[in-house]
């Protein structure tokens, strides 16, 4: 459903060309939580922007339900790991969440509820008339899932977003990142260089490799839904997911201190 | 006994800050007055270029009984509030325009870069040939000098919208009209408040100027007068007198960019 093929990413530096990401394929499909895992410097992001339509790759390309992302795509969302900045301070969280509904075909009633049950969903209700930054850095974040929620996006294009939050909020998000997924079937590409995080989230795992970064590995995670942080990280699948994840993405940075050495 | 006693203690203590942050300024004007009343009481300072300060406020209470004070304190205000709305309106509107549109500005810079260092009273001259010597010439050489100050910030502000914010809006196919009214704008704002504080000031220096020099009716011809006609104190009085307005606009505007940096979450907002 979400096809990339090919996909190169080079960006003029002053030394000559620094390629990011070589040679990325893959395929992500419909209603599945697809993690891209892989070490700090991998790329991950400039891949993930090329995925969004928010940049153009060097060559390869995006496909969407059989068409080429040359843009945004109407029905991509994002929820970036800068929640401060994507945010907008002067704008209410009510308005935050309402912004991208404000368009042709939604009513007013229409938009109030879905801004309404999104911040519900994201156990933000009393905070609709705040300004971001009378919230809390985790809070902050669930507004910016809510209006990720509230937009119904086909493709839910996250990029370690909660890499700088508090572990229990972690956790919480984690569990309602698992909801949504559960309760709406949205697609979420999921990027993070947490190894846990990718194994308890995701129905598949691609490990990258770092600059210029190309998939690795590609594993399945079957592991039993609903999950449960206690329950599902008890069981010895996921110890032993965990553990060949890990030895992967430890290779790769351990490969390349040596190449580098 | 000792309740009563101790009572008075704990509420100086509570206010002293607020006593202090008042009483230290006002300590600081008054040796300032009281210094300049002793040294031109003794002759240290000649008399006859300044007058005791208690002489140029006796001017000054004098003078608001006069006819001149009122017609002359109104012209200044308000060719300068007329300056300051059509430099600020003006600026703002060219200053979005290019801050959006990058090759307008790009275009446009070498002819910006050349009018911005021209000091406004250099055009004088130029402004009597063409305009005259009415209230306009003064409107135009504070508009003149304001609009800059006005717009190179509004245009820096327009741009200084965070990356994420505008992948944010493309992400989620925000329209155009929306990146401008939900982003950019407000992003602007803080900067624009600066720079109409700083236009205020510079207005009221560009008029006060020209009524000087051009003899326009206002406070600068006043003060101007004064001194023709041998009235140092009554010259002092109408200084103090645009100082005095210069403080009041800067206040109002200071408290509107307060409140601005305050509702954007920004620091600095006390």
């Amino acid at each position: 459903m979400l096809i990339v093929t090919e996909l190169e990413k080079t960006y003029p530096t002053k030394k000559g060309g620094f390629t990011a990401v070589r040679d990325m394929s893959f395929t992500v499909q419909e209603g599945e939580l697809f993690s891209i895992v892989g070490p700090s410097g991998a790329g991950k992001t400039t891949l993930l922007r090329c995925i969004a339509g928010l940049d153009r790759p060097t060559s390869g390309g995006v496909y969407f339900q059989g068409r080429e992302v040359d843009g945004p795509p109407e029905d991509f969302a994002i929820v970036f790991q800068d929640y401060a900045r994507s945010l907008l301070p002067w704008a209410t969280v009510g308005t935050n969440v309402e912004l991208p509904l404000m368009k042709k075909g939604n009513t007013a009633a229409e938009r109030n509820r879905r801004v309404t049950t999104a911040l519900a969903e994201v156990g933000l209700s009393d905070a609709v008339d705040k300004k971001p930054f009378q919230l809390s850095g985790g809070m902050q974040q669930r507004v910016a899932i809510a209006r990720a929620i509230a937009y119904r996006p086909k493709v839910l294009i996250m990029d370690e977003p909660f890499a700088s939050v508090d572990a229990q909020t972690r956790a919480d998000l984690e569990d309602l990142v698992l909801r949504v997924k559960e309760e709406t079937g949205t697609t979420i590409l999921f990027v993070t260089h947490d190894v846990d995080e990718s194994v308890y989230l995701s129905n598949r795992v691609a490990m990258v490799t770092r600059s210029p970064s190309r998939i690795a590995e590609v594993v399945d995670i079957d592991l039993p839904f609903p999950r449960d942080q206690i329950a599902t990280k008890s069981l010895p699948e996921f110890a032993r997911l965990r553990a060949h994840v890990f030895g992967g993405i430890r290779d790769m940075v351990h490969d390349t201190t040596l190449a580098h050495a | 006994m000792t309740a009563v006693q101790s009572l008075p203690v704990a509420r100086r203590r509570t206010s002293r800050p607020r006593v202090a942050r008042v009483a230290r300024p006002v300590v600081a004007v008054a040796v300032l007055i009281g210094a300049q009343e002793a040294l031109t009481r003794t002759d240290v300072l000649p008399a006859g270029y300044f007058p005791p300060a208690s002489e140029i406020v006796r001017t000054f209470v004098g003078e608001l009984g006069d006819d001149s004070l009122g017609p002359a304190l109104m012209s200044t205000v308000r060719t300068w509030l007329l300056a300051l709305l059509v430099s600020v309106g003006l600026g703002t509107a060219v200053g979005v325009l290019l801050g959006l549109v990058r090759p307008l500005e790009a275009f446009l810079r070498p002819v910006i870069e050349f009018m911005r260092p021209v000091p406004s009273v250099a055009l004088i001259p130029l402004v009597v040939l063409t305009i005259g010597t009415g209230s306009g010439a003064a409107l135009f050489l504070a508009c003149f000098a304001a609009f800059w100050q006005v717009l190179v910030p509004v245009i820096t502000g327009v741009r200084s919208a965070p990356a994420i914010a505008l992948d944010t809006a493309r992400s989620y196919s925000l329209s155009t009209w929306q990146r401008i009214r939900w982003i950019q704008l407000p992003s602007m704002l803080p900067h624009l408040a600066t720079a109409t504080r700083l236009a205020a000031s510079t207005t009221l220096i560009l008029i006060v100027t020209a009524e000087i020099i051009i003899q326009m009716p206002g406070i600068g011809h006043e003060i101007t007068m004064s001194r023709s006609a041998g009235d140092p104190a009554r010259m002092y009085a109408y200084i103090a007198l645009s100082g005095a307005a210069g403080i009041v606009l800067n206040v109002l505007v200071r408290r509107i960019e307060k409140r601005l940096n305050a509702s954007h979450g920004l620091e600095g907002s006390r």
